[in-house]
């Protein structure tokens, strides 16, 4: 089911439809959680309480107003508010490198399978949510929502309330950290 | 690709998600912990602190979701009772080891006779008519009955004995709702959901209450007990009723015998004239 049909059935049925609503989203919202927050289980914490939000949100909704709502975006804010809350909250964002292994064990789109590729692919995750973790916040958000969550520019402005153009800054500046960052921790590949 | 070689695509922003690889799957269990506490799934598990002498009625398996406390039943095992409040309730209902700790040592606390032990009810789909009753019905103090009729009247429906009745029929947290405390208008113990008559006697035998002594009271007439010194009458397991002493109790047939005597009605435990048989 797509976003706007998704967001038909919920102003229709809002119980009959938000279980389809959590199945197709409550991946992403842990994910963008999980990279901008480091640790899996304040990620499972902020997606769960997002979604709940969500419902509770949707429940007091004039069904018009449901059926407007660009999902993605919208339950990007909710995670990303939560998110910074926790931060704000002074629990500085931690990133243990067994539980970003644990949870990184499927990739979200393989290409290849041989046992070696896998391996290969784990340790280049860990390795970039590592990176990732040592981002300013107000980089590492936008840099998760449009690399990881693979949202438009459109709709990072929607989550963040700031003008594309600041968040197409922010989102280069934050990658050209990163590599700045990989190349110092592997210097050869930046040599080939 | 390398790390760098997705960071360089990232840079160009060709290709967006190339660090798609950080998106990882929602873990196990997310998505029904989310269902659960909005209350679009339950879940459900036997309750292990059920006080002794309740053990011998069999396992209590208790479902709840983030709404609340949404049924207390018997059942052979987990799956069964699982799937019979699945039916009753359309909604998934998972089996779980354990109530949360603190919704445990509410209804522990309720059962053992706290009726301020703070619980939750899910209550959605319920009438208010239903949930007046069960209202009322939490207000009868561990170790005390009183007839159906006292609940009508006092929920301002006087008339409504055999729906008061129906709504206690319909009660889906037993024991953590005492419908087990309301009892019939000539005295006799009346139904229970929770398993038949058999095991109401034996909760409220728990609670202290002798349900054939008070059988054999009512079958003589009473119904009613008044005090001759204090002039004031109450429902005969009212704890004012049970600290008289047996050279100064008096039993009444109804609260216009008792009137007419000179008699007062108990302001703790209310007795209502009840003209309609339940």
């Amino acid at each position: 089911m797509d976003d706007p049909t998704l967001a038909d059935a919920l102003a229709h049925d809002l119980d009959a439809a938000f279980e389809p609503l959590v199945r197709a989203h409550a991946g992403r919202c842990f994910a963008i959680a999980l990279r901008v927050l480091g640790d899996p289980r304040d990620a499972e914490e902020v997606a769960q309480d997002a979604l709940v939000r969500a419902y509770r949100a949707l429940a007091g909704y004039e069904s018009a107003r449901i059926r407007d709502l660009r999902l993605r975006p919208w339950l990007a804010t909710i995670v990303v508010n939560l998110c910074r809350n926790r931060i704000r909250r002074g629990r500085a964002p931690t990133t243990p490198l067994d539980g970003l292994a644990e949870v990184g064990r499927e990739p979200a789109a393989p290409t290849e399978h041989g046992p070696v590729a896998v391996a290969e692919r784990a340790a280049e995750r860990e390795q970039l949510a590592a990176l990732l973790a040592t981002l300013p916040e107000r980089y590492r958000v936008p840099v998760v929502l449009r690399h990881v969550d693979d949202l438009s520019y459109a709709e990072l402005a929607e989550v963040l309330g700031r003008p594309e153009g600041t968040l197409k800054a922010q989102v280069h500046r934050g990658i050209a950290m990163l590599r700045a960052a990989a190349a110092e921790a592997e210097p050869e590949e930046v040599m080939a | 690709m390398t790390v760098n070689g997705m960071l360089e695509a990232a840079a160009a922003d060709l290709a967006p998600g190339l660090l798609g690889g950080l998106a990882v799957r929602a873990p196990r269990g997310l998505v029904d912990e989310i269902l659960v506490e909005v209350g679009l799934a339950d879940r459900i598990a036997p309750l292990a602190s059920a006080i002794g002498t309740l053990s011998a009625i069999g396992t209590l398996w208790v479902a709840w979701n983030g709404r609340g406390l949404a049924s207390v039943g018997l059942g052979e095992d987990g799956p069964t009772a699982a799937a019979e409040h699945e039916a009753r309730t359309g909604r998934r209902t998972l089996l779980a080891d354990a109530l949360p700790p603190e919704l445990a040592s509410a209804v522990s606390r309720r059962l053992a006779g706290d009726r301020h032990a703070p619980i939750e009810l899910d209550l959605r789909g319920r009438t208010p008519f239903e949930v007046a009753v069960w209202r009322k019905a939490l207000e009868i103090p561990f170790g005390e009955v009183r007839p159906y009729g006292w609940v009508a009247a006092e929920i301002g429906s006087p008339k409504a004995v055999r729906a008061v009745g129906t709504a206690l029929g319909h009660n889906p947290v037993p024991l953590v709702v005492p419908c087990h405390r309301v009892v019939r208008t000539d005295g006799s113990i009346g139904n229970y959901s929770l398993g038949g008559p058999r095991n109401k006697r034996a909760i409220l035998a728990a609670e202290g209450v002798d349900p054939e002594a008070l059988e054999d009271a009512a079958h003589r007439g009473e119904r009613l007990v008044g005090s001759d010194t204090t002039h004031i009458v109450c429902w005969p397991t009212c704890r004012h009723a049970r600290r008289v002493t047996p050279q100064h109790r008096v039993s009444f047939r109804s609260l216009r015998e008792a009137g007419a005597r000179g008699y007062r009605p108990c302001k703790v435990c209310r007795p209502v004239a009840i003209s309609t048989a339940a």
